[in-house]
């Protein structure tokens, strides 16, 4: 199972492409429960998406699973001109919270994974375990805290963010620097490299693909965040699960404007996953400590 | 073979990191876990000790029964059915299918998105309504014929949680099919076969091979499925906001702290919830952490 930590945040084919294997004829029927599961998962993108392309006098609860009579913007430009701040302050948050968390991990993966000190396996476990807490059992410390220090807003968020995410960055780049060879070090030393020479011009070079790991990972949970949003965030920095979820919850906004706002939300992660999926898939599988 | 400079080097690289992680994650859960054991309620802190007395409070709170009740409902459901379903995908993607590409990627899309999102979306799907102002899954339904399957979602009396569970599993189920994809891709070809000449049918490889082969698997998702839906929060928010019949822990703690002001009780809740995802969770740590060393 180790292999899988490993092969999942390094480099090489994701684990789950298919051994070449022949089609078997006999198992067409197979693609019955297939087209199934892809409706049940389809469905809600389905409403989302052409609700908000339909026009506004065309809206009704009654009619939801109809195609739209023609191509309108209405739903979408009312949605965003409610979320636009709150898209770009998921964006001011998100960016900084994501690089400053991936580099630390870099960082942290590499002294845990080549550097031991005394004690950096006893460590180690502690910081993982940081992981998996339930936020409600740090929550009211986290907001005196903040308070104390005067932090609030958008950078409170981005302090949030950045600490709780060195658990698994640490974990990813760790395991990823745990899996190199011993000799690739030694032998940048004896070239006259020091330890921060070897991180710098050895290490940091073939560690892209587990930065596009930790990043897309940091950049999808600071983005679909709610819980650390809401409690540190005010009226003026929602970002937008926040500002969406109030939407949602108010009398005065339609559905059909909500079902909009629901897809412009959920439209940079699904990017990301469209573009990148693979690196997406393995910092999941990282995320589960073996893969 | 490593010079002293380096070795500092390398600690002052990392002390900040730790000393961060050791203080917002450990101090702040002391710091919680002695609120839990005070009066304090009300805007200004009040750290008199007050011993059990929260926690023997929320233990006797019908309130927090139902948070129970809800959060076992929700568990089982959410994981058995992601755990059955994300298998099933698996086993089904495996079976060399064209476009099994194409599947995997679709199925997995859920787990991009917020549960805000999800929420917003799904809150619409599971409408209530009847009659003549029926919409949702329920109007799909009954387009179908399929009127029996026509129900009340979130609002059914004692149930509702069922209905989040099922919004959770079309979420979460693409991350086990995930899971289970990347260990049947790891058993060797060559094993299957062996069974094959044996003369076992395909229904025997999967129940005597496969799935044994497996439990590692099906253990990480048992575990982390399991952890999140003790900690399940934005999505009922989003679904149904903070109703009392879908009361779960997390929500309690979170009225009780930010709403009602009730510190020391949001505290003790924060630490049940800590100490039942830590029975969960540590463990599993260990085991983890141990079959790697061995390698």
């Amino acid at each position: 199972m180790n292999d899988g930590a490993r092969t999942s945040t390094g480099f090489g084919n994701s684990k789950l492409e298919a051994p070449v294997r022949s089609f078997r004829p006999g198992k067409s029927w197979l693609y019955l429960p297939l087209i199934f599961m892809t409706i049940f998962y389809l469905l809600p993108m389905y409403v989302m998406l052409i609700t908000g392309f339909k026009a506004f006098d065309e809206v009704d609860l009654k009619t939801m699973w109809d195609l739209p009579r023609s191509i309108a913007f209405d739903n979408y430009v009312a949605a965003f001109e409610n979320l636009a701040p709150a898209l770009k302050n998921s964006f001011v948050m998100v960016i900084p919270a994501t690089l400053i968390s991936s580099i630390l991990g870099s960082l942290n993966g590499y002294v845990l994974a080549k550097w031991k000190f005394k004690g950096a396996d006893f460590i180690f476990p502690f910081i993982l375990f940081g992981m998996f807490i339930p936020y409600q059992s740090i929550l009211i410390p986290l907001v005196q805290f903040m308070n104390a220090i005067g932090l609030s807003g958008i950078p409170a968020l981005i302090t949030a963010h950045v600490i709780y995410g060195i658990p698994i960055t640490t974990l990813t780049f760790r395991n990823y620097y745990a899996s190199l060879p011993q000799e690739l070090i030694e032998a940048a030393r004896i070239d006259g490299a020091d330890m921060l020479g070897v991180y710098r011009y050895i290490l940091l070079p073939i560690s892209i693909p587990s930065f596009v790991v930790v990043l897309i990972w940091q950049f999808t949970s600071a983005w679909n965040d709610f819980l650390f949003a809401v409690i540190l965030t005010g009226n003026q920095d929602w970002p937008i699960t926040v500002a969406l979820n109030n939407m949602a919850g108010s009398q005065i906004i339609a559905w059909n404007v909500q079902m909009a706002g629901a897809f412009l939300a959920a439209l940079p992660t699904l990017l990301v996953y469209i573009f990148l999926g693979r690196y997406f898939l393995r910092g999941l599988l990282a995320g589960s400590l073996k893969g | 073979m490593f010079k002293n400079k380096d070795r500092y080097l390398s600690l002052i690289l990392v002390m900040p990191s730790i000393a961060a992680v050791f203080i917002f994650i450990y101090v702040f859960i002391g710091w919680s876990v002695r609120v839990s054991l005070s009066k304090w309620k009300g805007l200004t802190p009040d750290y008199t000790w007050v011993g059990l007395d929260n926690y023997l409070q929320l233990f006797a709170d019908p309130r927090f029964h139902v948070d129970i009740r809800n959060t076992i409902t929700f568990t089982l459901i959410f994981v058995v059915g992601s755990i059955v379903l994300g298998f099933l995908l698996a086993v089904l993607l495996d079976q060399g299918l064209k476009g099994e590409a194409f599947f995997r990627t679709l199925f997995l899309f859920p787990m991009a998105i917020s549960f805000i999102v999800t929420g917003v979306v799904w809150r619409w799907l599971m409408n209530p309504a009847e009659g003549s102002r029926m919409s949702g899954l329920n109007l799909l339904f009954s387009y179908i014929n399929f009127d029996f399957l026509v129900n009340r979602w979130h609002t059914t009396p004692n149930w509702g949680i069922a209905a989040i569970a099922l919004a959770a599993i079309w979420q979460m189920s693409g991350y086990t099919m995930a899971l289970y994809l990347a260990g049947l891709r790891s058993i060797p070809q060559e094993l299957r076969e062996a069974a094959q000449i044996d003369g076992a049918s395909e229904f025997q490889i999967y129940r005597h091979i496969v799935l044994p082969i497996l439990t590692p698997v099906t253990l990480s998702a048992l575990i982390i499925l399991g952890h999140i839906s003790l900690k399940v929060f934005d999505l009922i928010i989003a679904i149904a906001g903070k109703q009392l019949p879908l009361d779960v822990p997390a929500i309690y703690m979170w009225q009780s702290t930010f709403d009602g002001l009730f510190y020391g009780r949001g505290a003790a809740i924060g630490t049940l919830l800590l100490i039942s995802v830590a029975v969960l969770i540590i463990p599993y740590m260990r085991y983890t952490l141990k079959s790697e060393s061995q390698l």
